[in-house]
């Protein structure tokens, strides 16, 4: 018998129970709940008579919605009132099912990704859900951790399983070194750009490799965050004594005897030498350049120093009919070099980028220097309230505001731009995120995705520019 | 859930790869604590010319001509092609509830993203993956030819084209079956509620860190 994957190693052992025809009934230890997906799953809930399967599994924040100025009026300050009523249902819901909550107001508050890591919420050897497609973070800690629909959150919330057939496995390598100024969002960028953002559907994508190894947690978690824009609903990197730091001594993480049998555990979490894939892509590392996408599309990217590129050179039809409605949208002519498009407003933030390293990592850019004149509003965004106590302890927030840059309070924020913060139409944004669909940060809103260092230099250039030639300076 | 056994519907051609979560539904609309509703917004950006929002009275908005959806032979449409990828993005079940509230059931294209293919099922919507090939044919058939219907069979697992011609697609046994018969999961994965506590029993000696918070 060969070797098994750590997918099919996590598949293994949540399996409750499988038919014959491949449908299983897979368990989920940790359930995580924000306030967008989860209204209408309560209340189907409510109206069956049922109850939750297990409240311990369930970690609940709002997070999509919340506010990112003014949270002194708590809940009942939140001006749209269509918002409002959503975090109140949340409230309610936890309340009524006995569920924990960071609340708007707790430090603990923050994206339903950054915090279940922060907080140990997430351990290596989990399955983890949430009604929310960027649950691929949490693959990152040797977890499988996928998004599911609001049915299915009712479904888990009322049975602590799901309903499931198994992905194919598929790795994704990236070896080497990375060179200088090369960061996580830029190989998974390069890696959507290669494989397409269909590339991993169907599939379990793990993430290997000595560039992935050489990545810190914050990193793994980004290029997790991500493989759901390749297509993969779960992402993973196996576990390692990094991982086993990172956990060590987190909040709802276990301790003592139980800590140590469960790092015995743990350190079985990776895929056997001789585990077989269904598919296996590999990257080189030090081919990497930082990445800007151009597009409607994360496959639409390139390094920053190219330039867009021409639908006529494409020979699918449908992709270059694809290529020809992004540029439309986004204003952009064949062969513009990347470094001279010029920006209007940035945003640092969101589950893909928003942890301590991002902010570090864009503050090293920014310091000293100041937002470009034609930026009208530059945004750093924390993961956390407890990612945002860090940076200030760190003189971050400082380092930001006297560049010119809004410093906020935790939440999505403009990554979709639910709450106030968003791109007017025509608007072009450098943005941390992980989506730049039409409309995804503001209806006609224009986005290019980067990762934080390049973020915070097209900040204080108001246009494109190599990160690596800026530091040099 | 509503069952699904048949359907004999008109044919509407959405020719894009990509078609996002966002695009099908956008975000200022998941606000809704409802699973009702979305049905005047599915395509929301595409579909109007002026910005919307929710709680709008969205008849007297200016819907944009050049949108498939406002073209009058495809009103009523409840058949919708599409290319590779489609649904991909988030997993806002709203975009399915949409679909749905707009009068979908059927939506065929050559590939779709795992989530959004999930959350159709759930809500009596038949995902159909079909060759890109035999995908072209459908959109020059649907173009040329105005009330262009398809009638689609679960049971037997056909599309057939007006000519008689059917076509063959996949669909999985216990999805099928959940379907045909409109079945609550919850309720089917509670006929095993024993094993799901055996489950646990076992698992809470092998990892009881996993049951400790
Ligand atoms: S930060 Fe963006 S991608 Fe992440 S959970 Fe929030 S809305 Fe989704």
């Amino acid at each position: 018998m060969s070797g098994r994957t750590l997918y099919d190693k996590l598949w293994d052992a949540h399996l409750v129970r499988e038919d014959a025809n491949g449908t299983a009934l897979l368990y989920i230890d940790r359930h995580l709940v924000h306030e967008v997906t989860s209204p209408q799953a309560f209340e189907g809930l409510r109206l069956a008579g049922r109850k939750p399967w297990r409240t311990a599994s369930i970690l609940a924040v709002p997070d999509h919605n919340v506010p990112t100025t003014h949270r002194e009026g708590g809940v009942e300050g939140i001006e749209d009132p269509v918002a409002r009523i959503q975090v109140e249902t949340l409230d309610h819901n936890c309340e009524e099912f006995g569920i924990t909550e960071f609340h708007m107001d707790d430090a603990r508050q923050g994206i339903v990704h950054v915090i279940g890591p922060e907080q140990g919420a997430t351990l290596p050897g989990m399955t983890v859900v949430c009604g929310d497609s960027h649950t691929s973070t949490h693959g990152a800690f040797g977890a499988l951790a996928f998004g599911i629909g609001t049915s299915e959150v009712e479904h888990v919330l009322a049975t602590q399983c799901l309903i499931q057939k198994k992905s194919r496995n598929m790795q994704v390598r990236v070896e080497g070194e990375l060179g200088p100024g090369v960061t996580a969002k830029d190989v998974v960028l390069a890696i959507i750009g290669e494989i397409g953002t269909a590339g991993g559907t169907g599939h379990a994508i793990e993430f290997a490799g000595s560039a992935i190894e050489s990545l810190s947690m914050e990193g793994r978690m980004t290029v997790c965050n991500m493989a759901i824009e390749a297509g993969a609903r779960a992402g993973m990197v196996a576990v390692d004594q990094k991982t086993i730091d990172y956990v060590a001594g987190r909040p709802f993480a276990p301790t003592g005897e139980l800590w140590e049998r469960a790092v015995a555990d743990w350190r079985r979490l990776v895929s056997d030498a001789d585990a077989r894939f269904d598919r296996v892509v590999t990257l080189d590392a030090g081919a990497i350049r930082p990445q800007v996408t151009w597009g409607t599309s994360p496959e639409m990217v390139v390094p920053v120093d190219a330039a867009v590129p021409d639908p006529e050179q494409e020979s699918d039809a449908v992709k270059r009919e694809g290529m020809r409605k992004a540029l439309a949208y986004m204003d952009l002519e064949p062969g513009t070099p990347v470094t001279s498009i010029r920006l209007d407003k940035v945003f640092i933030g969101s589950c893909t980028n928003s942890r301590i390293e991002d902010l570090r990592a864009a503050a090293a850019v920014v310091r000293g220097r100041k937002v470009a004149a034609n930026i009208r509003q530059a945004l750093v965004v924390p993961g956390s309230g407890l990612v945002k106590q860090q940076a200030e302890a760190e003189g971050l927030d400082r380092v930001f505001l006297e560049a010119g840059f809004e410093w906020r309070e935790p939440g999505c924020s403009m990554c979709l731009a639910m709450n106030a913060d968003r791109l007017e139409p025509g608007e072009r944004c450098a943005s941390t995120s992980n989506r730049n669909f039409e409309g995804r940060q503001g209806a006609g809103g224009r986005t290019h995705l980067v990762g934080p260092a390049m973020a915070a230099a097209a900040a204080v250039s108001g246009h494109f520019v190599d990160v690596r030639t800026l530091s040099e300076s | 859930m509503k069952a699904f056994k048949t359907l004999d519907g008109l044919v509407m051609p959405l020719d894009r790869s990509n078609v996002d979560t966002d695009a099908i539904i956008p975000k200022q609309y998941l606000k809704s604590v409802k699973r009702t509703g979305f049905g005047p917004n599915l395509f929301d950006d595409w579909r109007y010319l002026d910005p919307g929002e929710p709680g709008q009275d969205h008849g007297k908005r200016r819907p944009n001509p050049d949108f498939v959806m406002n073209q009058p032979r495809y009103r009523g449409a409840s058949i919708l092609l599409a290319r590779e990828n489609f649904g991909c993005g988030s997993s806002r079940e709203h975009a399915v509830w949409a679909l749905e509230d707009a009068g979908f059931r059927v939506v065929i294209a050559s590939s779709f993203a795992d989530i959004f293919f999930n959350n159709c099922f759930k809500n009596g919507v038949l995902p159909i993956v079909l060759d890109a090939a035999i995908l072209d044919l459908l959109f020059r058939e649907t173009e040329a030819n105005e009330g262009y219907r398809l009638r689609v069979d679960l049971e037997q697992q056909t599309i057939t084209r007006p000519n008689g011609e059917t076509i063959h697609f996949e669909v999985d046994e216990f999805r099928k079956y959940c379907l045909l018969n409109g079945l609550d999961d919850i309720g089917l994965t509670l006929q095993h509620a024993d094993e799901i506590r055996a489950y646990e029993d076992r698992r809470r000696r092998e990892a009881p860190w996993l049951f400790e918070f």
